[in-house]
């Protein structure tokens, strides 16, 4: 075999089902033509005693996909094949048929992600040469690649045990030419079909029409001309063909068959920008390796610049003359590709490295980058100063202190003071709070108030004694109680807390909560806790 | 012969200094002072406001709810910087304790989408981040809470705000009791000194269980370049960080007009 085209076809497979059930006995279902069950019609008073109504479905698994006014089967597990159902089936029959289905919307967009991260791999790990197939396949060309990994067979046993393993069920044909491998590989039936080269007109001789990848219309006219298999068409005088048919039906024979070209739309793998440094003598000081750093920056801004991308996480590699590598990660707030900004991000972790003998080659990844287009330069025609960019000194922070210590907050839907915040992105826009009166500094834990004094039930206090000091209240405002969040736990289904604003002789302002709403012990054992203060 | 010489050098470097501190005071009034829009306040500050530089307050007692007063008058300083800078002023917090809360920073008008925190693991990277921050120059304000700050460190802080033309201001905590942190010299431009301050009833014989009034504030200038100290009874900032002179008793509002 010479020049192979492989086509793998790829679809999901159900973990739960890794042996498809024997098929159900019901086989006669099968021929059962969409559209024409009545009830009461003779061929079903005729037929067995129907199995086929209402047979559990247990754990047969479709999706299904909307198609003009009628919602169809999309695919079917192994399980639900087995049960009769096929795809392209009006749904409202499955669920007839088939009692208990599990029926999940299709998702066309994650399949085309996941066969893209597949074909992705695919041209990375194992040919260069790699092209989607349709929506459900994948062309590889094996020329010259399958000895690396011990032959054409040994490589394709190699392919679907990996598929298997992320739970695809794939099929794969080997053939001389990209038609014919996509048509073995989705009508031969076998999981693995070798087709030695020159022997694609035999191989495909039996098999339908929509092997050739033709379009429907082409299908029901050769259909009602009696053409039913590859073979016949291949056997067939071209002209009256061209004729009838145009030219695609011969184009898809010839391309199947080898007699004409068919154009490979390979998926080029992105490789994230990279520049690398390689020195004469190893370099061990700060100085050097911060200039070092320092060009190799330049270099990857041109590169940068040159395809309109942004830095998000720039990698330092230094690869030391012991054959260690020691490597320096920063991220950016914002995407951003200036050299003399990088580099200063750059020197304040240079002193993180170890550079032992000597440092001997660098290498700086751009790991993630985002699309950055020109940027303006920043003008001083006016004669002012612009004001300085607040991505760059954040930048400069999160390099110093570690990029999540540097944030914004943001409000959360609760009522309990110490779970209204959460953290957010400096850059990000944050929502506020309502304006309910809230202490500028917050004890967490809460902590316990003794000696107090309240009237019950909705008092507020009139003394208490904290941290060993006792206070007495010239002024308060409350209660605004606060429930507990039952979604969250069991435990907070009825506790309840009151919370007081109190302002003692001195003028320093607490805010206190008692737990419990004082009069149902369920919501809260009374106790009184400091939760904050107020300036 | 010598002695006269050196004397007479001595002299003309005096003279320098002293021109250059005028060139530094004018050039520091020349810059646009933030007001407090409170005209007995304003009158006593040199300049008629806080120009950008280095600003110190701290409670005046070792007390939590003296902090907290401090911190809050500090926010909304920072947040009046934020919008004097317009729409887009923003705000950095330097902070080594986890305590402070956002949503009562936010009724001091500071509210999230201005403040930006730094979580620091001691009182050196506060002064390093605040340091950066103000030379870098992109913040309206820069706020930093720390126990101890050496004069040397101080007068860092003062000539990079200066450059970035940035506002430091520097919550200085106590760190035990019986040592005051404004009793250290400082390059500050203003030391303050804040303490609670019982608040006015909010109506006339009110109780104690009646509701309470706007915060009160004891608010001590202990020092300040170029002008005297002075001492203000003030009201604790209102959403849109405004702090207040309380009115006097004559001015309130009566009973009548309220439940009107």
């Amino acid at each position: 075999m010479g020049g192979g085209g492989v086509s793998t076809r790829i679809e999901p497979f159900d973990q739960r089902h890794p042996s498809p059930t024997p098929p159900h006995q019901g086989e006669g279902l099968k021929g059962l033509k969409p559209g024409h069950w009545r009830p009461g019609a003779r061929w079903a008073r005729e037929a067995q005693p129907h199995s086929f109504i209402l047979r559990s479905g247990e754990g047969a698994l479709v999706t299904a996909r909307r198609d003009g006014n009628r919602n169809l089967l999309a695919a079917t597990c192994p399980a639900a094949r087995a049960l009769g159902l096929e795809r392209g089936m009006p749904l409202a029959k499955a669920r007839i048929l088939v009692s208990g289905l599990d029926v999940r919307p299709a998702d066309p967009q994650g399949d085309a992600a996941w066969l893209a991260r597949l074909g992705l791999f695919a041209a990375r790990r194992w040919t260069p040469r790699a092209a989607l197939s349709g929506a459900d396949g994948l062309w590889l060309d094996l020329t010259g690649v399958a000895h690396l990994f011990g032959g054409e067979r040994l490589m394709c046993a190699r392919i679907l045990a990996f598929c298997a393993r992320l739970g695809f069920a794939a099929r794969i044909a080997v053939a001389g030419t990209a038609g014919a491998a996509h048509a073995l590989a989705r009508f031969g039936g076998d999981p693995l079909i070798l087709c030695p080269t020159g022997r694609e007109a035999d191989a495909l001789a039996a098999m339908p029409l929509a092997a050739l990848r033709l379009d429907d219309e082409t299908l029901s006219r050769s259909s009602r001309l009696g053409i039913e298999r590859v073979g016949a068409l291949a056997a067939m005088p071209r002209a009256p063909l061209q004729r009838r048919f145009g030219p695609d039906l011969l184009l898809r024979l010839d391309q199947a068959l080898g007699r004409a070209p068919e154009p490979f739309d390979p998926i080029v793998p992105e490789e994230p920008p990279c520049v690398g440094l390689s020195f004469l003598e190893p370099i061990a000081t700060a100085e050097a390796i911060a200039q070092a750093g320092g060009e190799a920056v330049r270099r990857l801004a041109i590169v940068l610049a040159e395809s309109g991308l942004g830095v998000r996480r720039l990698a330092l590699a230094c690869d030391r003359v012991d054959n260690i590598t020691q490597y320096v990660i920063l991220s950016t707030a914002r995407a951003t590709r200036d050299p003399v900004h990088l580099h200063k991000l750059l020197c304040v972790k240079i002193e993180k490295i170890e550079p032992g003998f000597g440092i001997e080659r660098l290498r700086l990844v751009a790991d993630r980058v985002e699309p950055l287009g020109p940027q303006p330069i920043a003008g001083a025609m006016a004669g002012d100063r612009p004001a300085p960019d607040l991505a760059l000194l954040i930048d400069r922070l999160a390099v110093r202190l570690g990029a999540r210590r540097i944030h914004r907050l943001t409000a959360l839907e609760s009522d309990l003071p110490e779970r209204s915040l959460a953290r957010a992105g400096p850059l990000d826009a944050p929502v506020g709070w309502p304006r309910w009166p809230r202490p500028v500094r917050l004890l967490s834990p809460p902590e316990p108030v003794d000696r107090i004094m309240a009237l019950l039930p909705d008092g507020a206090p009139l003394r208490f004694q904290w941290r060993g000091r006792a206070y007495r209240v010239a002024a308060a405002d409350g209660p605004e109680r606060v429930y507990g969040e039952w979604w969250r736990h069991a435990g907070e289904r009825d506790a309840v807390r009151d919370y007081f604003q109190v302002e003692d002789e001195a003028g320093a302002r607490f805010w206190l909560y008692r737990s419990g709403d004082g009069e149902d012990p369920a919501t809260g054992d009374l106790s009184w806790h400091m939760h904050g203060l107020f300036g | 012969m010598y002695a006269a010489t050196s004397m007479a050098r001595l002299a003309a470097l005096r003279e320098e200094v002293r021109a250059l501190e005028r060139s530094g005071l004018a050039a520091a009034a020349a810059r646009s002072c933030l007001a407090f829009g409170i005209e007995e306040v304003d009158g006593r500050l040199a300049g008629g406001g806080l120009a950008s530089g280095l600003h110190e307050a701290a409670p005046a007692a070792p007390s939590p709810s003296d902090e907290a007063a401090a911190t809050l008058f500090l926010a909304a300083l920072a947040a009046r910087f934020a919008m004097a800078e317009g729409k887009s002023g923003q705000v950095l917090w330097a902070l080594t304790r986890r305590d402070l809360f956002a949503p009562g920073l936010a009724q001091a008008g500071l509210t999230p989408d201005r403040l930006l925190y730094a979580e620091c693991r001691d009182d050196e990277e506060v002064l390093a981040v605040v340091e950066e921050s103000v030379r870098h120059g992109s913040l309206a304000a820069i706020v930093g809470e720390v126990g101890r700050m050496a004069m040397p460190a101080a007068r860092r802080l003062q000539l990079a705000a200066e450059e970035g033309g940035t506002a430091a201001l520097m919550l200085r905590r106590w760190r035990r009791a019986g040592a005051d942190p404004l009793e250290i010299p400082s390059a500050a431009l203003t030391r303050w000194r804040i303490a609670c301050a019982p608040s006015a009833p909010p109506y006339e014989g009110s109780g104690p269980q009646d509701g309470i009034g706007r915060a009160r504030w004891r608010v001590a200038l202990a020092r300040q370049r170029g002008g005297p100290t002075y001492e203000w009874l003030l009201e604790a900032p209102d959403a849109e960080a405004r702090l207040a002179l309380p009115a006097r008793s004559g001015d309130r509002p009566d009973q009548a007009q309220r439940a009107a």
